[in-house]
């Protein structure tokens, strides 16, 4: 009954991604081409040569044609695909279970969004035609529900917490500052993160992700085949992936400490892929921080810190680029903004780099060079108590 | 002619001080307070919280509404509706609207009274004027709510309607055309001459029919559109000046339309048994409707009495929020996508949840969902859920977030994430609060309010409110 995973049997053997930030020059076809020819050029496969595609875009484009027509694809199948803030691992995982089929030998997983188009500040998707009864509180505000039900929930004090969310928010920025494709490419001051505008909540303009144009694409191959198009092709481990049933806003036992569908998903994928003891095997994680406190939640969820602890192990360095998990070490969606599409692989690109000891040296993990070669990306997508989520891990050995 | 058989009033938290005005634009103004209904209530919004009122803990059945306004929501459009569905009324409810003028109040309490049907007669109104004027200062945002019928062993006639006289005459006084914000009005002196021998005409024929002298009044209610006139007349009526009632326009301001009902109530919630009450109404021309309590009104009185709700008002709001709720102060929105209007068909789909807040309980293992659901994830039961009346439970605050991103015509908006007594969740806004001054733990009720309006559409919903003061059972000596 429960899912079996295909550990092993699919490889990504080329990687595109974009820089992400502001593309006024740029269509989302433009990106889309660009990450594609780039993925193309990382496995040398030409783009004729590859079967399928599973295109994810959150709402830029609408149906296969989007990515058929840019690249004037020779009536090859394309999958336009959605699945909110998962958007784009979804299309690697959907992509991956086409080769693992044995349906086609060689896919494509692209994502992209183009969000700075609409001027909005903050995300804005489009809704079915509503009865007036949906909530009205922003994703910040949602998110920040987090931090007042942990400080409650642990005796943690209010500060305390804020100081570990800025302390997410400077990581993510020094790493990204590291980052040539990263959207924000400066450090931040851990004073000026604190003292920034209050956005909801108690999280400020710093808190948050932000908006950017982006995309980014794989190449995934059958494991045996891998070989013929890279020598270091990064393995397929386990890829999980939930839709929760919404019950955290329908049920008082749910205490906005925890996303139990990331919990289950990391379940999930640490079985598929043998992961025992998370906080030990993991080389590198890239997680869905699209505010401050939902990064270190994350870290109670995925099995890196135990409960309650998280906080403290945020401010003790464990998951900075030179801790001893390095958590978002490309700046994640703090330097990267948001891009929906495109963030799940634009995650599985620094997985790419990291882990085949192809990163830029000034944001280079130690714990590749340490032996460990295991990465894992998640993302989640809707808010606390009633979300979608995914995860995934990969590593560069077989077994 | 059957009587009163319930009644309840709503008046609005906030409360703008009349010196405020003078202080921005160093003239208009005056001494007291007014009540202004919060950005998100209307006229349909608050006849819906003061049919609440008047019929919560009340075993009593409704035939007929009545919505009278002279600020309707909507034209074309009858709002009676919205009322009806708020209040959760069966479908074989007629439900009408008296809209227009100030006078259409009277007259839809008198239409009630004269028939044998149950009729909840809803009085409500927004008054306003523009900025500096009298109507800005004066006027006052209530709604109330009267049901008269020939009374029942459970719901007996508190007041009887004994009789009522009026005396109609064609003038201008005050006029507004359909779509200005405010009205226009003709200089006072004339008015007073005009109004003054119809009320003296209204308020004798009254007198005669019911055999009373001005002597014999125990309570006297004068309202009207003309304070003036008002005041002259009630001067020269020769009732006692100690069976004056308070007609609230130094606290709640003059409220229109809503008046009678709300200075009714006010007088309802303190009345003795075997009382004369005598009403008159100034509004294009005057009616005099004369009122006897009886024994049952000690027992029955509205759930929220009128003098708690003006001690419980908030009058820390300043001229330029109540410009901007009026919709004389157009502010920058944020930089967001407009507001989107509920479409037809899914809001009809809900109308019991979204304008009753009916939720539902699985009839299996009794888990209650807010909204209401088909499928139980705690026992997997399909279609096995009943109906679950939620307007009148209380919650409290489990996490909130004052969100400065999200669109509100007022910001911040507050949500909340809410646990009712007695089981199940709910996020919400919450208004009617101060953002500085929410904490996990507060007490909340719920209250109907018009969230938005996009594109000429109104969208009436729930919000969760902070506890307003403690309503008294309704029972005293």
């Amino acid at each position: 009954m429960a899912s079996k995973g295909i550990r092993d049997r699919v490889a990504i053997v080329g990687m595109g991604c974009t820089p992400f930030g502001e593309h006024f020059d740029k269509s989302g076809p433009d990106l889309l081409i660009d990450a594609a020819t780039a993925a193309s050029a990382s496995a040398n496969v030409p783009i004729a040569d590859i079967d399928a595609y599973w295109l994810g875009t959150m709402g830029s484009g609408i149906s296969g044609l989007m990515l058929s027509r840019a690249l004037r694809l020779d009536n090859k199948p394309v999958t336009r695909l959605e699945n909110m803030c998962a958007t784009g691992s979804e299309s690697l995982r959907n992509a991956c279970y086409a080769v693992a089929s044995g349906a086609y030998d060689v896919a494509m997983a692209i994502g992209v969004e183009k969000l700075k188009d609409s001027g909005f500040s903050g995300l804005a998707v489009g809704s079915p035609p509503g009865d007036g009864t949906g909530t009205d509180m922003s994703a910040p505000a949602l998110f920040s529900l987090l931090g007042p039900a942990y400080s409650a929930k642990y005796g943690v004090d209010m500060d305390e917490l804020k100081a570990a969310f800025t302390h997410i928010g400077w990581k993510n920025h020094y790493n990204g500052a590291r980052n040539p494709r990263a959207q924000f490419r400066k450090e931040v001051p851990k004073e000026v993160i604190s003292a920034a505008p209050i956005i909801a909540g108690q999280l400020g303009i710093f808190d948050c992700s932000g908006v950017s144009d982006g995309s980014a694409a794989a190449i995934v191959v059958r494991a045996e085949d891998a070989h013929k198009y890279t020598d270091n092709p990064l393995y397929v481990k386990g890829l999980s992936f939930i839709a929760g049933p919404g019950s955290g806003h329908a049920h008082q036992d749910y205490d906005f400490t925890t996303f139990p569908e990331i919990a289950a998903a990391a379940e999930d994928a640490y079985r598929q892929a043998g992961v025992t003891d998370p906080r030990a095997q993991i080389a590198m994680a890239e997680v869905h921080d699209c505010f401050t406190p939902t990064e270190m939640v994350i870290m109670e969820d995925l099995g890196f810190a135990e409960r309650g602890t998280a906080w403290k192990e945020v401010l003790a360095g464990t998951f900075d680029l030179d801790g001893d998990l390095p958590v978002n070490p490309d700046g994640g969606l703090k330097a990267f903004g948001h891009p929906i599409g495109a963030s799940g692989l634009r995650m599985m690109f620094e997985c790419w780099l990291q882990l085949r000891g192809e990163a830029p040296e000034e944001r280079r993990i130690k714990t590749v060079e340490q032996g460990k070669t295991l990465g894992l990306t998640h993302n989640l997508g809707g808010m606390p108590g009633d979300c979608v989520s995914f995860v995934s891990v990969v590593g560069t050995e077989l077994g | 002619m059957g009587g009163i058989t319930a009644y309840g009033a709503y008046v609005p938290r906030a409360r703008l001080k009349r010196g405020a005005i003078t202080a921005t634009l160093g003239t208009g103004g005056g001494k007291g307070t007014r009540a202004v209904a919060s950005y998100d209530e209307d006229t349909t919004s608050m006849a819906v919280e003061a049919g609440r009122s008047a019929l919560r803990g009340r075993d009593l059945s409704v035939d007929q509404l009545y919505f009278a306004t002279a600020a309707p929501a909507y034209l074309d459009k009858t709002n009676a509706t919205a009322v009806h569905a708020g209040l959760a009324l069966g479908e074989d409810v007629l439900a009408v609207d008296f809209a227009g003028a100030v006078r259409s109040g009277v007259g839809a309490v008198l239409a009630a009274a004269g028939g044998n049907a149950s009729t909840l007669v809803a009085l409500s109104d927004l008054r306003t004027g523009r900025p500096g004027g009298s109507d800005e200062a004066t006027g006052g945002d209530a709604a109330a709510v009267l049901v008269l019928g020939p009374g029942t062993a459970t719901a007996p006639v508190l007041a009887e309607v004994v009789t009522h006289a009026s005396a109609t005459a064609e003038f201008l006084d005050r006029w507004r055309q359909p779509g200005d914000a405010t009205s226009r009005t003709w200089e006072e002196r004339f008015g007073e001459t005009e109004y003054v021998p119809l009320a003296d005409a209204a308020f004798a024929a009254a007198l005669k029919q019911a055999d009373l002298t001005p002597e014999g009044v125990d309570h006297f209610i004068v309202v009207g559109v003309h304070p003036r006139a008002a005041k002259a007349f009630s001067a020269r009526s020769g009732v006692r000046k100690e069976a004056f009632a308070d007609d609230l326009t130094a606290t709640v301001g003059n409220t229109g339309t809503a008046a009678l009902g709300l200075v009714l109530a006010d007088v309802l919630d303190r009345a003795g048994a075997d009382q004369t009450i005598v009403a008159v109404v100034l509004a294009d021309g005057a009616t005099a409707v004369v009122l006897r309590t009886t024994a049952a009104l000690p027992q029955h009185r509205a759930a929220t009495p009128v003098a708690a709700q003006i001690a419980s008002g908030d009058d820390s709001l300043s001229y330029a929020t109540f410009l901007s709720w009026k919709g004389f102060l157009d502010r920058e929105p944020p930089r967001r996508p407009d507001p989107v209007p509920p479409f037809a068909p899914p809001a009809a789909r809900v109308t019991a949840w979204k304008y009753g807040f009916v939720a539902s309980r699985c009839t299996e293992c009794g888990t209650r969902w807010l909204p209401p659901v088909r499928v139980c994830d705690q026992c997997r039961a399909v279609d096995k859920m009943a109906p679950e009346p939620m307007a009148d439970v209380t919650a409290r605050i489990r996490t909130f977030s004052v969100d400065n991103l999200a669109y509100t015509p007022s910001p911040p908006l507050i949500g909340v994430v809410v646990d009712f007594d007695g089981g199940g969740r709910f996020s919400c806004a919450l208004t009617d609060a101060d953002a500085t001054k929410v904490a996990v733990g507060d007490e909340v009720e719920m209250t109907f309010r018009r969230t938005i309006t996009a594109d000429g559409i109104h969208n009436y919903f729930w919000k969760a409110r902070p506890v307003r003061a403690a309503a008294t059972s309704g029972e005293e000596g």
